[in-house]
């Protein structure tokens, strides 16, 4: 029992870990909280679905999911961040506000186009690891895997990439950066894509386990949130830490008690973080 | 400046509720509720606009304030069998001592983070009244119909859902917040939050605890957002989850900015503008939410300031 919840946390923790990395990098190096994230997440998901459903295959509709929801995804975040967020001109607050307004967009669109129930798209394989005392579903491992190549691609990308190092560059100071001749518009773009894309990516993944609707993006949104927040606003080091910290004892809570507990308990955890570190556990500055 | 702008203010406040007062003789029945029911909401939102015009802090959690005023009139009432005006006195307590200690977490951390934090405890409020749902009627929540009697003045009894007693109420809720809310925000301690609003630290090095400034703030704020709450319970006499999820939240956020943060009136102009918006998309489809997501954008790039603030920066200097 505790074996299983341990499994089913860090798969969870992985999903969790690429979702909150998206935010993390849109944080650090733009300096604003993208409160339509989730949304970024669910059309994945939606997506997934209507890739699924479009080639009655599963696999291939996987793998056309797995392919295009990032780009589709991206596109909308450029869009966004090119007519919105630079038109507030990245202001924190209006960005926020701006945001919201992105997410209550994206979700009713979603309605109009998708319908309010919730529907079910098939895993692209299945098959059980059987384990002495029982099994296991195949595709949540694959999940786990694929999610963890994902986050090894982006730290390579971070940390060995031009483009990496530009967005590291602006991420420390963005007028600097500007006068060395990093193109910062098209960092903060691309990071936005980058973002979107990589939360995109986690609703294909996910969706499998479980169904695709319009308001599945909230959940998530506050978890990584919380993630963010102990991680320290804008650390990816901290936001993977803090992923597989919130995503295992969610797993492991979820089974003795309700999940509406698990997650007034990490709540909590995080007041009482706030309140020992203000500046979450790997802050680089506090906020 | 202040002086006359206080007077300003009182006269221009005046003239706006004694035509409300004067309207409800001539409004016709729909649009009398819709009145009321602005008023309302309108009062928490004056609220809000305490916090984040006033203040600059933004909160993504009021509705935690609205509802915990809500839950705990409506609750004491359901079963301890209070009064109503027992009931609001115990929720506007209530609340007072949930901003508090809310305040004195969450104030601890700043901008971005503070947003979050909100956020998570309006969320976990939420969970929190879902989960005790053997005691608050979950999401189906209740109603206090049963509970409340009724109401004598002049030695005629009245209910307390009767349209007038309604629209007369949230008048004088709105009154009242108004009245209150601008003479805190021209007076020494006002100017004193508009000073952090505009340079925190700069405050701070003038002398100021900034943060007891604060705590003053959110903790006003919260309490009026919870008898907002406690008089809804009142005069709807149904208490439920709505009122406590995040769209509630957002509302008074989307209101604010609309009719302009940081200026009195602002907020009532908000609401109303906004309620008859949702009214009319309601009656051609039911995804009236898109039109709030459309309005939240439009609002904030091509007006930051809102309709009152536009019309101060243009026109009325002296607006507070």
């Amino acid at each position: 029992m505790v074996f299983l919840a341990l499994l089913d946390g860090t798969v969870t923790a992985f999903v969790l870990a690429l979702i909150a990395l998206g935010l993390s990098l849109v944080f650090g190096v733009m300096r604003i909280v993208n409160v339509a994230h989730g949304e970024f997440f669910m059309l994945g998901a939606v997506l997934s679905w209507f890739a699924y459903h479009w080639t009655g295959d599963a696999l291939w509709g996987f793998i056309l999911a797995l392919l295009v929801a990032p780009v589709i995804v991206g596109v909308i975040a450029v869009l966004s961040e090119r007519y919105i967020l630079r038109k507030v001109h990245y202001n924190p607050e209006s960005t926020i506000v701006a945001t919201i307004g992105i997410l209550y967009v994206i979700q009713q669109l979603t309605l109009m186009l998708f319908g309010p129930e919730a529907r079910p798209v098939e895993a692209p394989i299945y098959f059980r690891v059987v384990f002495p005392w029982f099994g296991y579903s195949g595709y949540k491992l694959l999940v786990a895997a694929m999610s963890g190549l994902c986050l090894c691609g982006v730290w390579i990308l971070m940390k060995r990439s031009k483009l990496g190092l530009y967005m590291r560059a602006t991420q420390q100071d963005h007028e600097i950066a500007t006068t060395f001749g990093v193109p910062t518009k098209k960092i903060y773009a691309s990071v936005f894509a980058l973002g979107g894309g990589l939360a995109a990516l986690a609703g294909v993944l996910v969706v499998p386990i479980r169904q695709a609707d319009h308001l599945m993006g909230l959940e998530p949104l506050l978890l990584s949130f919380i993630v963010v927040i102990i991680g320290g606003l804008g650390s990816l080091r901290g936001t993977i830490i803090a992923a597989f910290l919130i995503g295992i004892s969610d797993g492991i809570i979820s089974v003795f008690y309700e999940p509406t507990l698990a997650k007034m308990l990490a709540t909590l955890f995080v007041v009482m973080i706030l309140i020992i570190k203000p500046g979450g556990l790997f802050g680089e500055s506090p906020q | 400046m202040r002086r006359k702008s206080l007077k300003y203010a009182l006269f221009m406040q005046g003239g706006v509720l004694l035509l409300l007062f004067l309207l409800q003789f001539f409004l016709p029945a729909y649009h009398h509720s819709s009145f009321s029911k602005i008023m309302i909401l309108a009062s928490y939102a004056i609220g809000y606009n305490f916090l984040l015009g006033y203040t600059g802090l933004m909160s993504l959690g009021h509705a935690m304030f609205f509802a915990s005023g809500m839950y705990s009139a409506g609750l004491s009432i359901f079963y301890f069998g209070f009064t109503p005006l027992e009931g609001m006195i115990f929720g506007t307590l209530f609340t007072l001592t949930v901003s508090l200690i809310f305040g004195l977490f969450a104030l601890r951390t700043k901008a971005v983070s503070f947003l979050i934090v909100t956020l998570m405890f309006g969320q976990t409020f939420y969970l929190a009244i879902l989960y005790y749902n053997e005691f608050t009627y979950g999401q189906d929540g209740f109603s206090l119909t049963d509970y409340l009697g009724t109401l004598s003045i002049l030695g005629k009894e009245y209910l307390y859902s009767d349209p007038a007693i309604r629209y007369n109420f949230a008048l004088i809720l709105l009154a009242s917040y108004l009245l209150i809310t601008t003479l805190i925000v021209l007076s020494p301690v006002g100017r004193i939050l508009i000073a952090i609003r505009e340079n925190e630290p700069r405050t701070q090095l003038l002398g100021y605890n900034v943060f007891s400034y604060k705590l003053f703030a959110l903790t006003f704020s919260g309490t009026l957002a919870g008898i907002s709450g406690a008089m809804h319970a009142l005069l709807y006499s149904y208490i439920g989850t709505t009122f406590a999820e995040i769209h509630h939240s957002i509302s008074p956020l989307l209101w604010t900015l609309l009719g302009g943060a940081g200026t009195i009136i602002g907020p009532l102009l908000g609401t109303g503008i906004m309620f008859y918006l949702i009214d009319f998309i309601s009656g051609i489809t039911s995804n009236y939410l898109l039109v709030v997501g459309v309005v939240l954008v439009l609002t904030i790039i091509w007006f930051p300031l809102g309709i009152m603030g536009t019309i101060r920066q243009k026109w009325l200097k002296w607006l507070p």
